[in-house]
């Protein structure tokens, strides 16, 4: 087995005339985390169901841990965990009943499973409410529930599908903490987002469109090609300085970030900061320009051309 | 007038979510229409073609003229002759007859003599409704001569009632009931057992595990088994206790009649399942089943008095099946072995349901 985990080509899906994703290429290397980062619908959670098999996907091929699906999707349910969207464990089971059940269901060794569930209790901050009712859980606690069901059995590969939307920041936080943790224990990980916090820490993303990737590389590797200049603006009254900006030409985009705006022009323009700051000075508007670092958030406006979602 | 609009707003919106769930929708057409149809020409309490045997010992010209006009009441059907009353009792217990015509051999002497009577209805009883047809028969007058003026004897034909002597409804109607109580709570119990995982998101999880759809589907039907067989168990005591029905055959064929029939609901309740899209879509078609298992079933008609459409729709109803199993083994003492077709009717229907179930539960998505 070579060492990418997934490996798709040309991976597409329409339903009815709607194609949620569009001759998508993929290579995924074992021990990363892996961001798909996009809007909501985008095609991240068509992908991720293609990819374990839910889905067939109309055209295009994919291999998994080196077996290919959908056709042998079955055999390989057992090395892969899935983290669906919604809390999908048993609301009416307990914490620790819930964790046996999978760990049934996995088969995992009889005489070891008390040992595993205690283990994973402790690591994913359950160990004291093991009788609480899985439905009346914090979205924190549900969350660590869920990674720990879906690791139970050691998976090879981790799907997870925007397995943060419903949390607060700290616990995003030691969310992430725990991914990076299995990533290093040899666990590859595939997550899915709409926070740019977020594909900030995965090893490499995918920037995902519309059903197209548009972007594919390392957080700094993306930054660094842009090819667009950031220039950002601190202004009294942003408002009236983006309507003034928003008629310039050569602009490639404008977002406002409370007093600031972030100014995107193209890398071939020379000496950008004192061109925002002239034309706004002919407008009669005093504003401060500097030249920025490109942000994620800069790259994901100039790849996709339109206003980042979820932005944090 | 704010009132009025904020009303109208919720009436529309229901108006309009109705709309959009389309096997609703077409329960609200579906359910009153079909129906009415089916039990509007299927429910007929004016009994006819009764299956019937003639055991005619006499077979004299009189005899077989008496046999001849029975055939024409149009209320007996006359499909079996056999030697002797005995073998109308066989018939009788095994459910294939509802009414046995025993003529003796010194038939002739008794029609001539008012104090005997000269033939006997041999009728099963258990249900009331036969049991009234029958004695609609005792009228028919019996003559040498059927121009000869005067009465003929009163009491020429004797109607002996099986297994039910006491005409008590209770005897007739609990061994029935029970196939519609289990009809109702088992397949209700797996119709939304995957809708239900299915709405709470749980399917999606249990299909990215290696759980196979016949063990999903097989595990959900094991538990219900068990508790079927105690509702089972509290219907007899109640049957038996309030309402004296007894048990006359193996209690132990009942129970595995009943492990098959309600192995065959709950098959029949997960295919539901694997059809419709919501929990109330769910209990829809269940009510939709439940009705015919009822009216149908031979439960509150005699099975023989329904038309031949209506009949053979009953033949695709386990409870059908069932209910001639428990009447057979409770009322008739019959053995599950005189009675393997309907266990076999029974097991098939368990089996097609089931591998239809597993086969339409698919572990993707699309």
């Amino acid at each position: 087995m070579n060492d990418l985990v997934i490996e798709a080509r040309g991976l597409t899906r329409h339903f009815g005339s709607l194609v949620a994703v569009d001759s998508l290429d993929l290579e995924i290397p074992r021990a990363r985390i892996y961001g798909f980062l996009g809007p909501n619908g985008s095609g991240k959670s068509t992908t991720i169901r293609m990819l374990c098999g839910l889905l067939t996907p109309t055209e295009g091929r994919v291999t998994v841990l080196g077996v290919d699906v959908p056709g042998d999707a079955q055999s390989l349910k057992a090395h892969i965990g899935y983290m669906t969207q919604k809390f999908s464990l048993f609301g009416d089971m307990t914490v620790r009943e819930n964790l046996e059940f999978m760990a049934a269901i996995y088969s995992w060794p009889r005489d070891r499973r008390r040992e595993r569930i205690a283990e994973l209790l402790a690591d994913y901050d359950l160990a004291d409410r093991p009788k609480q009712l899985a439905g009346t859980l914090s979205g924190g606690q549900k969350q660590r529930l869920a990674l720990a069901a879906a690791v139970l059995h050691e998976p090879d590969l981790l799907l997870l599908d925007e397995p943060t939307s419903a949390v607060d920041p700290q616990s995003r936080r030691d969310f992430w903490a725990k991914l990076f943790a299995l990533a290093e224990r040899g666990t590859t990980i595939l997550v899915s987002t709409h926070y740019m916090d977020e594909a900030e820490r995965c090893h490499r993303l995918a920037i995902l469109d519309r059903g197209v990737k548009v972007a594919d590389g390392t957080p700094e590797a993306l930054k660094e090609g842009m090819g667009m200049h950031t220039v950002e603006v601190l202004a009294d009254e942003p408002t009236v300085a983006q309507q003034v900006l928003a008629g310039m030409p050569g602009i490639a985009s404008i977002t406002q970030l409370g007093v600031r705006l972030r100014v995107l022009l193209p890398s071939a323009v020379a000496d950008p900061a004192n061109l925002v700051a002239d034309r706004l000075d002919a407008a009669g508007i005093e504003a401060r320009c500097d030249v920025a670092a490109a942000s994620l958030e800069d790259v994901f406006v100039a790849v996709t051309q339109k206003p980042a979602v979820g932005a944090s | 007038m704010n009132s009025l609009s904020r009303l109208g707003a919720i009436v529309g919106k229901e108006l309009r979510q109705l709309r959009r769930d389309r096997l609703t929708f077409g329960m609200v057409v579906g359910l009153p229409v079909i129906q009415m149809l089916l039990f509007g020409y299927a429910i007929n309490t004016d009994v006819r073609d009764l299956r019937t045997a003639v055991a005619d010992e006499a077979n004299t010209h009189l005899s077989r003229e008496f046999v001849a006009r029975v055939g024409q009441t149009q209320v007996a059907d006359l499909r079996f002759d056999v030697e002797s009353p005995q073998e109308l009792e066989e018939l009788l217990r095994r459910g294939r007859i509802a009414i046995g015509v025993h003529i003796p051999a010194d038939f002739d002497r008794r029609v001539a003599d008012p104090g005997r009577p000269a033939v006997q209805l041999l009728v099963d009883g258990s249900d009331p409704t036969i049991l009234g047809v029958a004695n609609q028969l005792r009228s028919m007058p019996i003559r040498f001569d059927s121009a000869a003026a005067g009465a003929g004897p009163a009491s020429a034909i004797e109607v002996r009632p099986y297994y039910n002597p006491e005409r008590r409804t209770p005897v007739n109607i609990v061994p029935g009931l029970m196939g519609v109580i289990l009809t109702m709570t088992m397949m209700l119990f797996t119709a939304v057992a995957i809708v239900r995982e299915r709405e709470r998101g749980n399917l999606e999880l249990l299909i990215n595990t290696p759980v196979s759809s016949a063990e999903l589907m097989i595990g959900k039907v094991i538990p219900y088994i068990v508790i079927g067989l105690i509702q089972l168990a509290l219907i007899l005591a109640v049957g038996s206790l309030l309402f004296e029905v007894p048990v006359r055959g193996s209690i132990v064929d009942l129970y595995i009649a009943a492990a098959v029939f309600i192995a065959a609901n709950l098959a029949l309740g997960l295919l539901v399942s694997t059809l419709v899209a919501t929990q109330f879509q769910a209990m829809q078609m269940t009510v939709f089943v439940l009705l015919p298992s009822i009216l149908l079933s031979g439960f509150m008609f005699p099975f023989d008095g329904m038309p031949r459409f209506a009949q053979i729709l009953g033949e695709l109803l386990p409870n059908t099946h069932f209910i001639r199993l428990t009447r057979g083994i409770m009322l008739r003492e019959a053995s599950l072995l005189e009675l393997r077709g309907e266990l076999l009717a029974l097991a098939a229907f368990a089996a097609v349901a089931l591998t239809l179930a597993a086969m339409r539960f698919s572990k993707r998505l699309d």
